[in-house]
């Protein structure tokens, strides 16, 4: 789950990491009010879930009135990336001298968390990190002892960072891993730190993503979940609490387990189909999960023909068929021709019961992806 | 001969009075599993699927002898549940337990690297020895006792190549589902490495997806560690990059590694055939045996 910038900068301030002054805006006036009261330069910044804003026009520096009325009306209800941006955060500008990126996330390969510091701030850090990765500073931090602050100096020194910030910096840094374990961050970075003609340091930028899985013991931050949807079968999926991504071809894909979803959507793509989606309706699923899983695909205007592929684990076949059963309870006529493919725990029970006559039924994976992909050609022709 | 567990081992069910816990209790015993006794805290002294309950799992390994754990515990109690089993000296842990917090995990991770205990998973389907034992929720009647290794990322993945392999008549030494979060316990290469000291397995498949580097690192360790002949399959040739596909790994980041292609490159690299289908990763298999 990803922060706004405004809410990672409250964060971040909160816990005494120095940030410019800031107003949060979701109407031109209201960010005129802001600027009248921060002065400038002033940056306004589009309030959206997407990186790279600043490329994309969603940060615009103005130096008078004139200019923040017409950046602020530019930025607000613009289309960023495919979302539309409905706040700004109106901040004072930092005149700075040198910038720096800071960042914390955790090391999959080494099962620790790592600390990153560069010195090439302000740009596209994944950039330096493809083609210049030793311009990227690391340490990794034993999770179970923790930041000791040595490591956040060393790491800071290692970087190259001029010695007279070089403290201020690492005290940021340690903050940052003190928030990223405090708060169950999956990542939190500031890209830039500025530093000052004064040689001061202030978080220009805030980054900080949530591991979803730890909500539950973050109840503050659960809070601040926005959904960000692309479309409503997005927003209708999220409600549902489906793991969907939509794609762009017409063969709908109902399954259980991302391994064996994927693996559905690459059959199709491989007998000359495309597919609509990837929809997993997880381990364990109940009868109701499964009526929700083929209403969210039939609602889906681009899908000709479904493929719903059950191999049962943890999930019971029998409570899938059910789940069918009452979807398809709905209907005089299936909306879109539905092949199913049920395999593994309780399968014979959730065959036996499976009403057949609004579906086609296939043994096998194969057969049944074929088939489906036959139905959404004979569609389309 | 298998890898990790066989008919002596000792099950102890963590989490056995949850409906999860219960359910597959009863489906392990009925696959014959030695099940000895469950560890729930505040529920010792009943008596769940025909076995005794434990308040600990100390209590359970002393008084049942249990050498091996299934955690079944929901995921906010499930990092202390398996540090409770790295603490009682187990030979093998496995956890079942979706969406525990990464830096629960991390922890876990460390504590991983002081004790002897194995850890599968977590948020795997678990392993079995089939006619021997199964720990976890796989579909024992899929399963046929054989000479093939099996080990996978996903749980559903493992069910339909098992199922391809077991319809033309190849069964299984041990399959195993080392589970599809950033961190885990057991790795590719650990089993891998098993399987390769394991006599009587005479060829592996090796089932990944995208995200992470496991299956290159893999790729490099088959290549230059291992005779037995392996096969693979890697899921998520269509995802597109940058979306999250269910696991918590399995997202591409759109940078060249992780992707589809280059775990299959890397294993094509080592000498693995990579199949498109489930179907094609057991012709590999049959060509090998």
């Amino acid at each position: 789950m990803k922060l706004h910038e405004h809410q990672a900068k409250t964060i971040f301030a909160d816990a005494g990491i120095p940030v410019p002054d800031s107003r949060l805006a979701t109407t031109v006036d209201e960010a005129l009010d802001a600027v009248d009261e921060i002065g400038y330069p002033a940056a306004i910044k589009a309030q959206v879930h997407v990186g790279g804003r600043g490329k994309a026009g969603g940060i615009k520096i103005a130096t008078d009135r004139e200019e923040a009325e017409q950046y602020a009306e530019e930025i607000l209800g613009m289309d960023l990336k495919g979302y539309t941006v409905d706040s700004v955060l109106v901040e004072a500008g930092v005149d700075f001298v040198d910038e720096l990126y800071v960042g914390v996330t955790m090391d999959r390969g080494a099962g620790e968390p790592v600390l990153m510091v560069s010195t090439e701030g302000g740009v596209n850090i994944e950039e330096v990190a493809e083609e210049n990765p030793d311009a990227i500073a690391r340490e990794h931090v034993d999770p179970a002892f923790g930041l000791h602050p040595y490591q956040a100096r060393k790491v800071v020194y290692e970087a190259g960072v001029d010695a007279d910030v070089a403290l201020d910096v690492a005290s940021i840094l340690s903050t940052l891993y003190d928030l990223y374990e405090a708060n169950d961050a999956s990542e939190i970075e500031v890209n830039p730190v500025m530093i000052t003609g004064d040689r001061d340091v202030v978080a220009a930028d805030a980054v900080m993503n949530i591991d979803e899985d730890a909500l539950f013991r973050q109840p503050d931050l659960a809070e601040m979940a926005e959904a960000s949807y692309e479309d409503d079968l997005e927003r209708k999926a999220g409600e549902y609490g489906f793991d969907y991504v939509r794609l762009s071809g017409n063969v709908g894909i109902i399954g259980n387990g991302a391994g064996l979803v994927m693996t559905t959507l690459d059959l199709v793509d491989y007998y000359g189909g495309k597919p609509a989606n990837f929809l997993d309706i997880g381990g364990g699923a109940k009868a109701e999960r499964v009526t929700k899983a083929l209403d969210m695909v039939f609602s889906d205007p681009n899908v000709d023909s479904v493929v719903f592929n059950i191999f049962g684990g943890i999930t019971r076949g029998d409570e899938v068929a059910k789940g069918i059963n009452e979807a398809l309870a709905e209907f005089d006529e299936i909306p879109k021709p539905v092949v199913v493919r049920l395999a593994g725990t309780n399968a014979e029970e959730g065959m036996e019961i499976l009403n057949t006559d609004l579906i086609e039924v296939e043994e096998t994976l194969e057969a049944a992806v074929q088939r489906a992909v036959k139905n959404a050609e004979e569609v389309t022709q | 001969m298998s890898i990790f567990v066989d008919d002596d081992t000792r099950v102890v069910v963590q989490g056995i009075t949850g409906g999860e816990g219960k359910f597959h209790a009863g489906q392990m015993i009925e696959y014959g599993t030695n099940v000895v006794a469950g560890a729930v805290p505040g529920k010792g002294g009943q008596e769940v699927a025909g076995v005794p309950v434990y308040d600990t799992v100390d209590e359970a390994v002393e008084e049942e002898d249990a050498d091996a754990s299934v955690v079944f515990v929901p995921p906010a109690f499930a990092g202390d549940a398996i540090f409770e089993a790295l603490d009682t000296d187990l030979d093998l842990a496995v956890a079942i337990t979706e969406g525990i917090p990464t830096q629960d995990m991390a922890k876990v991770n460390k504590r991983l690297s002081e004790v002897d205990t194995r850890l599968l998973g977590p948020n795997c389907p678990g392993i079995i020895t089939p006619g021997e034992a199964k720990l976890g929720i796989l579909p024992g009647n899929i399963f046929a006792d054989g000479n093939v290794g099996l080990v996978s990322r996903s749980g559903t993945l493992t069910y339909q190549v098992v199922d391809n392999l077991t319809e033309r008549g190849i069964g299984q030494t041990t399959a195993i589902g080392i589970g599809g979060d950033p961190i885990i316990g057991t790795s590719f290469i650990d089993a891998l490495e098993a399987f390769e000291a394991d006599s009587e397995t005479d060829a592996v498949v090796m089932c990944g997806e995208i995200g992470g580097e496991d299956e290159e690192q893999a790729a490099r360790f088959i290549g230059e560690h291992m005779d037995t002949p392996v096969a693979g399959f890697i899921a998520g040739r269509t995802a597109p990059p940058g979306k999250r596909m269910g696991h918590a790994g399995a997202i591409v980041s759109g940078s060249g590694t992780g992707t589809a292609q280059s775990k299959i490159d890397a294993l094509n690299d080592a000498g693995v055939p990579v199949g498109d289908t489930p179907e094609e990763v057991a012709d590999h298999v049959e060509d090998f045996l």
